[in-house]
């Protein structure tokens, strides 16, 4: 039983946070968020959840409360973007250490400056080596079906997740979501039985410590492992979800791929623009394919490398940049190759900085370019100058 | 020192399971002044006992009978507050260099 809805990807996340019923939800508004927050406002003022909402201060002082709650024993969810993310960085760190399973909607915006409220990536790809797992969304269907693995995924490993959509573009824009019979949804959720609360006396337990020299190092590592094993942790909950929503939950979505002579390689709403462009092109007997990453940590080397083995020509399209260095999504796509000693051709393409708009025909273009061996190794979609 | 644990020995995220654990630790090893109690002119006030910091003093006895005995110096920090408050200054600050041999 389904009922489909004209929502925006924000409410999506609401709607997904309605269904978990958090037991915290500490949160301060950062556009283009807020209105997750005000959705969720309403379920907490008309009694549709019980959850404690907390408004407080500051982004800091939003994952501090999430990381108290949490340790607490308590199911805690919150959503942030932008300098709202970078503001409450140092304890994104804390979360992730103290192996706290909140999970977090970023709705991916500029950093600044200069100040911009449009999307690209550089919010969560500078929380990416902080231990979070990253979920990446297509759609706002995509945002509710993450947000539901994400908090079942987030418990079952003891890791925090961030749930991350397209600023504006899905966030904003109204789509058909389908929501998901409230028992049935409730039922895949379950109950958050978290083995280390600080309210349980007879059970006590310290939270965060000094850790120096001697464990420091120890307990920091047990995390590598923890990540690596969420990969499969995350198709089995995807698998269970499909039982219900009938849509698949892989690591990669792969269009076209198989015998295409060149492959864009992207997240997030670029993937369904890829999507137009790719029939477009496949009219014209074009053989073009997408690859979509779902999750980029941890990042899925051996899968991504097995699906990219055979395309000569590949171009990864990244919405920001790491600079002095190759743009993150490039970056480990580069990696999980060089491991299979990939001998084809491989492209970056940095595009939509600060939400500068990326069209089909751009995409069609960048196909275009690299099926005639005209594409530069680094190029900037849309930019007016190249660097 | 004991023998330090493995990654898979220890709980996550740094986590400490059992209670009242820091009496394992002896914390008194920094400091650079020590304080000397002349227990003969100590008239069991209590004050230092009270207001010590990290409940370093410890005692004996209940109620009215109640004594305090020898600071602990594998905790006491030496920041002087019992010297400070003594009504009978009957604790001073001695260097802390003059009892390392």
């Amino acid at each position: 039983m389904s009922k489909e809805k004209a929502i925006t990807g924000n409410e999506a996340a609401a709607d997904a946070m309605r269904q978990i019923n958090p037991d915290v939800v500490p949160a301060f508004p950062i556009t283009p968020q807020t209105a997750i927050m005000q959705s969720f406002a309403t379920y907490v003022s008309n009694g549709v959840v019980g959850t404690e909402m907390i408004r407080v201060e500051s982004e800091h002082s939003a994952m501090s409360c999430a990381v108290g709650a949490s340790a607490a024993g308590a199911r805690v969810m919150t959503a942030t973007s932008s300098a709202g993310l970078a503001l409450m960085w140092e304890i994104v760190g804390v979360a992730s250490g103290l192996r706290l399973p909140i999970v977090m909607e970023v709705v991916n915006r500029a950093l600044s400056a200069p100040i911009n409220i449009h999307c690209d990536h550089s919010d969560s790809m500078g929380t990416r080596d902080l231990g979070w797992i990253q979920l990446f969304s297509e759609s706002a269907q995509e945002v509710y079906e993450n947000t539901l693995i994400a908090i079942r995924l987030a418990e079952k490993m003891l890791l925090p997740v961030m749930v991350c959509q397209d600023g504006f573009i899905t966030s904003h824009g109204v789509e058909n979501v389908k929501i998901f019979d409230d028992q049935e949804v409730k039922k895949f959720i379950g109950e958050h039985k978290y083995p280390y609360s600080l309210l349980d006396i007879k059970k006590p337990v310290t939270h965060g410590p000094l850790q120096l020299q001697d464990y420091y190092f120890e307990t920091r590592s047990q995390q590598i492992p923890a990540m690596a094993e969420s990969i499969k942790e995350y198709l089995k909950i995807g698998e269970e979800l499909r039982k219900i929503t009938g849509n698949e939950h892989p690591l990669l979505d792969k269009i076209n791929i198989d015998g295409a002579d060149a492959v864009i390689v992207t997240m997030n709403s670029t993937a369904g623009t890829t999507k137009t462009a790719i029939e477009r092109m496949s009219k014209e007997g074009k053989k073009v394919g997408l690859l979509k990453l779902r999750m980029f940590r941890p990042f899925p080397y051996k899968e991504v490398a097995e699906a990219l083995k055979d395309v000569k020509k590949i171009a990864v399209l990244d919405r920001s940049v790491s600079f002095g260095a190759n743009p993150p999504l490039y970056s480990e796509v580069k990696n999980a190759l060089f491991d299979i000693k990939y001998d084809g051709k491989l492209h970056s393409c940095v595009f939509g900085l600060g939400g500068r708009n990326i069209f089909i025909e751009d995409i069609e273009k960048t196909f275009n370019d690299l099926l005639d061996g005209k594409l530069e190794k680094h190029s900037y979609i849309g930019l007016r100058q190249c660097p | 020192m004991a023998k330090l644990k493995s990654a898979k020995e220890i709980p996550i995220g740094g986590l400490i399971d059992e209670a009242g654990s820091s009496s394992k630790f002896k914390t008194g090893d920094w400091k650079s002044f020590r304080p000397i109690t002349d227990l003969s002119k100590c008239i069991q006030c209590m004050q230092c006992v009270c207001l010590c910091p990290d409940d370093c003093i410890p005692t004996e006895g209940k109620g009215n009978d109640i004594k305090r005995k020898e600071t602990d110096f594998s905790v006491c920090k030496g920041c002087g507050i019992c010297a400070n408050v003594c009504p009978v200054k009957c604790i001073k600050m001695e260097e802390e260099a003059k009892f390392i041999k």
